[in-house]
């Protein structure tokens, strides 16, 4: 008995939190479309999610190119039979696809989606989001829309950068380390590269920065109790927006490459 | 006889099993200032929050210029609250913005005045509260308790609200500062002829910028008159309250030692 009203309240409040998610989505993509457009302050969040995160993204996908193609290689050595081309494959669509968006997209919920949840959070507990209220401001066109809207807008071209700097990564380890034909390895790269692989990668960076911005900014909007509380909204982001953003890479993958 | 400007009638809150408001009922006439006094934890700051509609109230009505406001949200909320002006208790500024931006928030953001027209405005409304030009480019967060809240007060003005609400103005700061906010508290709604309504448990506040006295206790208002006539009140809750005592009818939730 206790057993089942234990699983039951677990559920109850479990599709209670899914019930407030969604409302607060609802409200915050209604507030994205509809103006005014405080046009200011999505050109600084642009500027705070997308041009500061720039050094970390081409840090992360610059390494994760050049592991690829190294370890590709190890691989290949003991049965190799065309391993160059093969490589070249591998790195560009790998990084296009898959590990491009999904590496930045954590990146990114690490570094701007906590600090979204943590200052609107601050703004909470402080009640500085009461204070814009009495202000006649709405908080979700004030602080909610300016930064989902700049987080979709900006993921696709850090993302597009990220993957540039990935291959590139891929090419230093090939050329340089794996001595590959540096011509070959660029036409292989050019030709085995479908619009289709950059589209899925430009989707999931659309979706991830909604996810990371629109979980910071619920966490931060929802917490109470004062520093603590604060804390605890970043961790949620950061914990809630990258599972949500391993289970939607997967299923958008599984949508456009799926048989 | 016109609507009073605020008018509570039976408003009830509570928290989980906690009945923080009991049944509230207060009318607040155009002009006038009164003030709320009470214990800590009392409700006043909840009070605030329901006639600003930051907090739904369980029961009870809440009219403005007798229009009721319980559970308007949207634009109709937003065109309700460019009516009223709020210095929060603890100031509550926006501290990714500089002090004049704080001080012309509601014109810029509420109004949809420009920057530059703005400017000039929260310029004259820091220096109206006393605050020197250049204070203007620095962050509230450099600032001190007392200088916070004349920039909440400057914020709260700026709009000019028909009606103005501070929620204990005084609290933190010392005695000759909080004098100098009450002096600008009764200067701006004098000038501006807003009413106000002010929640402090500082006596000496209330007797300063008030005409009227309500008294919130256990959820409900147990006495409310003119300011003189507090002295005189026969009423043993405002006796114990105004005269600071520890022993009286007021319980206190804390364990004697
Ligand atoms: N969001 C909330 N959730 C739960 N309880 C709350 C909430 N807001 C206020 N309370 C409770 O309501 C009671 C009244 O709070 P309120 O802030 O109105 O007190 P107050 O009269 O303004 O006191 P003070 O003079 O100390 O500011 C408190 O006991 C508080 O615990
Ligand atoms: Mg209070």
């Amino acid at each position: 008995m206790t057993a089942v009203q234990t699983i039951g309240r677990v559920f109850l409040a479990f599709l209670e939190l899914v019930g407030q998610v969604t409302m607060f989505t609802l409200v915050a993509v209604s507030h994205c479309l509809r103006p005014p457009f405080y046009f200011r302050l999505i050109g600084r969040q642009m500027m705070e999610i997308g041009y500061y995160s720039l050094p970390v993204i081409a840090l992360t996908t610059l390494f994760a190119g050049m592991v690829l193609a190294l370890q590709s290689y190890t691989g290949f050595q003991r049965n190799s039979v065309g391993a160059e081309s093969a490589i070249a494959e591998i790195v560009v669509l790998s990084i296009t696809r898959e590990l491009g968006p999904v590496l930045a997209g954590l990146m990114v919920a690490a570094r701007v989606g906590s600090s979204i949840a943590a200052e609107i959070g601050t703004m909470r507990v402080t009640e500085q989001i009461d204070a814009l209220v009495t202000l006649s401001t709405n908080p979700f066109k004030f602080l909610v829309a300016p930064r989902v809207i700049a987080g979709v807008a900006t993921l696709p071209l850090l993302i597009v950068i990220g993957d540039i700097i990935g291959v590139f990564g891929g090419y230093i380890v090939s050329i340089y380390r794996l001595g590959f034909n540096p011509t070959l390895y660029l036409k292989t790269s050019w030709d085995k590269l479908f619009a289709e692989d950059v589209i899925t990668g430009l989707v999931k960076a659309a979706v991830f920065g909604f996810i990371i911005t629109l979980m910071g900014c619920y966490q931060g909007y929802n917490s109470r109790g004062g520093a603590q509380g604060v804390g605890a909204a970043t961790i949620n982001s950061v914990v809630s927006s990258s599972i949500l953003i391993l289970i939607l890479n997967y299923l958008i993958s599984a949508m456009f490459f799926g048989t | 006889m016109t609507a009073p400007k605020i008018r509570l009638q039976g408003v009830r809150k509570k928290f989980g099993a906690k009945v923080v408001l009991d049944g509230v009922d207060l009318d607040v006439m155009a002009g006038e200032s009164v003030v709320i006094i009470g214990g800590s934890g009392s409700g006043k700051s909840v009070t605030l929050k329901c006639i600003l509609g930051l907090m739904t109230p369980d029961a009870g009505e809440i009219a403005i210029d007798g229009e009721p406001v319980i559970g308007v949200g949207g634009r109709e909320r937003e065109r309700i609250n460019a009516k009223i002006g709020m210095l929060f208790q603890s100031a509550a500024l926006f501290d990714s913005l500089t002090v004049w931006e704080n001080a012309a928030f509601g014109l810029i953001a509420g109004k949809g005045m420009s920057r530059r027209e703005a400017r000039p405005v929260a310029m004259e409304m820091l220096a109206r509260v006393g605050l020197d030009a250049k204070f203007a480019m620095m962050s509230p967060a450099d600032l001190s308790g007392g200088m916070r809240k004349r920039v909440g007060l400057a914020r709260a003005i700026a709009i000019e609200p028909e009606i103005l609400f501070f929620d204990e103005p005084t609290t933190g700061i010392d005695p000759i500062m909080g004098d100098i906010i009450n002096e600008l508290i009764v200067k701006c709604t004098e000038e501006t002829g807003a009413t106000a309504l002010t929640i402090t448990h500082d006596m000496a506040s209330a007797r300063k910028i008030s005409d009227r006295i309500a008294m919130l206790y256990k959820g409900k208002i147990v006495w409310a008159g003119p300011t003189g006539e507090i002295d005189r009140a026969d009423n043993g809750i405002v006796q114990q309250f105004i005269n600071g005592r520890a022993e009286g009818p007021i319980e206190i939730d804390v364990r004697r030692l």
